[in-house]
């Protein structure tokens, strides 16, 4: 039987192929248990969870805890804005301190990019990556590769776009990874002040001009500009962007193709995704949010089982 | 390791006859029941069964099959993760009777499991317990089939295989025995 190669989620970089094919198929597994009249599996009655949310989320969040819940662990929740952070305790300090209380696993969110990396040579507990500042974002880029497969049956030889801000966006990275893991050609697209300067070297192609991009692509998948995360102005103006990055139904029309739209919320319709396209058909992006449950049970299922093996 | 054939492939399909004769005793026409394999080797009697019972009562029997990975209590216990298989109910057993089946029942764990598992999907009317071979006194929980195919003493070291013909080309139930030294 197969196991994960590795102990921890931190990134994707750490994962392999057939890593991310056992996360699939558990998935497959625990997306019928959530189907089903009764959601629930006991597996983890006796796992103790603490999701750390050093920064804000509100889907992620809700997403993990569905999950652990569904699994039957028991569960407690922490955000930077009600800790001792603010009184000036330090990351391993806090993290040991909820450790103390006999904690199993750490979901957590951290703005630093590496945090878990660091944390995870310091504390024996498994972690999992819900996002790092402008690094990872693990969970999301699994779910996202999830979904493409669910809907297109595999990402081996499939072209994804991923448009918009590349540059602040952890789950860009992730993405990148994961689908050049699974086979994929990856595309990155949007204004040149938006792309990494050397995101060439990852081996995707880069374009300037959304339509070239979306006639080239099978799935789309749209960012949102995370304008909290950009100290100056990237671009002119929301307009400008919305003109130029903006998907819209006269411009799929125009381009003729069955595209399959993404995007991995929140989303800020009418300036990267309009109404129109984001609820049309070939959108999956609510498919995305119930694959994030299944594909999230899978990863604690995975990472539990290796713990402290009785 | 020894071995010895507990059924041939002639007493094999006996055995699933007369099984299926004991099921049509108290199901009739099964208009009410279902057959439900356990994952993963449940499922081969479940589909032989079902398949006799067509050709016996000429009429489609409601079969699925169940995993039980979720609910099994050596989670943490194995060197390996639990990877689960497929459970494939796709209709509803609220109200049904219900026939849960294995190839061997050992220990009755996967059996407890499958109990937890099967009223995740709902509250059937019955539910009952088909073995095809019990290996008496290894239980280590009070479970007991209501139909067996075969019963046999065996120690804990010995290992039962069922083979099947669409599968290993031939129908038979062997005992391996470990050699004494």
């Amino acid at each position: 039987m197969k196991d994960l190669s590795v102990d921890h989620l931190l990134g994707i970089k750490q994962l392999t192929q057939d890593d991310i094919q056992i996360i699939f198929e558990t998935a497959d597994s625990f997306k019928r248990v959530i189907n089903r009249p009764i959601r629930k599996v006991p597996t983890l009655r006796d796992i103790t969870i603490a999701n750390l949310f050093f920064e804000n989320s509100t889907r992620t969040k809700l997403s993990f805890e569905l999950a652990q819940k569904r699994l039957s662990a028991d569960v407690i929740n922490f955000s930077a804005s009600s800790s001792s952070l603010k009184k000036g305790e330090t990351l391993i300090d806090t993290v040991n301190n909820i450790l103390s209380m006999k904690v199993d696993l750490i979901v957590m969110r951290h703005p630093l990019p590496g945090a878990h990396q660091f944390l995870s040579r310091h504390i024996d507990a498994k972690i999992i990556n819900a996002g790092d500042g402008t690094h990872e974002h693990p969970t999301q880029a699994l779910l996202d590769c999830y979904s493409i497969r669910e809907k297109l049956g595999s990402l081996k030889g499939k072209k994804v776009v991923i448009v918009g801000d590349i540059k602040h966006s952890r789950v860009a990275l992730s993405n990148i990874f994961a689908l050049q893991k699974l086979g994929a050609q990856v595309m990155v697209c949007g204004p040149t002040t938006l792309l990494p300067k050397y995101i060439a070297e990852l081996g995707v192609l880069v374009e300037n001009d959304l339509s070239k991009a979306l006639k080239w692509c099978d799935v789309a998948n749209m960012l949102r500009i995370q304008l909290e995360r950009q100290e100056i102005s990237y671009f002119p103006s929301i307009r400008e962007y919305k003109a130029l990055y903006g998907l819209n139904k006269p411009l799929l029309d125009k381009i003729n193709k069955d595209i399959v739209i993404m995007h991995p919320g929140p989303i800020n319709r009418g300036v990267e995704i309009t109404s129109e396209v984001a609820d049309s058909e070939n959108s999956i992006i609510l498919d995305q949010v119930e694959n994030g449950v299944a594909v999230r049970m899978a990863v604690i299922y995975l990472l539990s089982s290796k713990i402290n093996r009785i | 390791m020894k071995t010895s054939e507990i059924l041939n492939s002639l007493q094999f399909s006996h055995t699933i006859r007369r099984l299926c004769y004991q099921l049509i005793e108290n199901h009739n026409d099964f208009s009410n029941s279902a057959l439900i394999g356990l994952q993963p080797n449940g499922i081969y009697v479940a589909e032989r069964i079902k398949k006799e019972l067509e050709i016996i009562c000429k009429k489609d029997i409601l079969t699925g099959s169940l995993d039980i990975t979720f609910y099994r209590d050596d989670f943490r216990r194995k060197d390996k993760p639990l990877i689960p298989s497929v459970t494939n109910l796709d209709f509803s057993i609220e109200n049904k009777k219900v026939i849960i089946m294995d190839d061997v029942l050992f220990t009755g764990r996967t059996v407890r499991s499958g109990l937890d598992a099967i009223m995740a999907y709902g509250r059937p009317a019955k539910v009952e317990l088909l073995a095809l071979v019990e290996r008496r006194f290894s239980h280590h929980i009070p479970i007991r089939a209501d139909y067996i195919g075969k019963s046999i003493d065996t120690i804990q070291a010995e290992r039962v295989t069922v083979n099947w013909e669409d599968i290993d080309g031939k129908d038979q139930v062997i005992l391996h025995t470990p050699e004494e030294k």
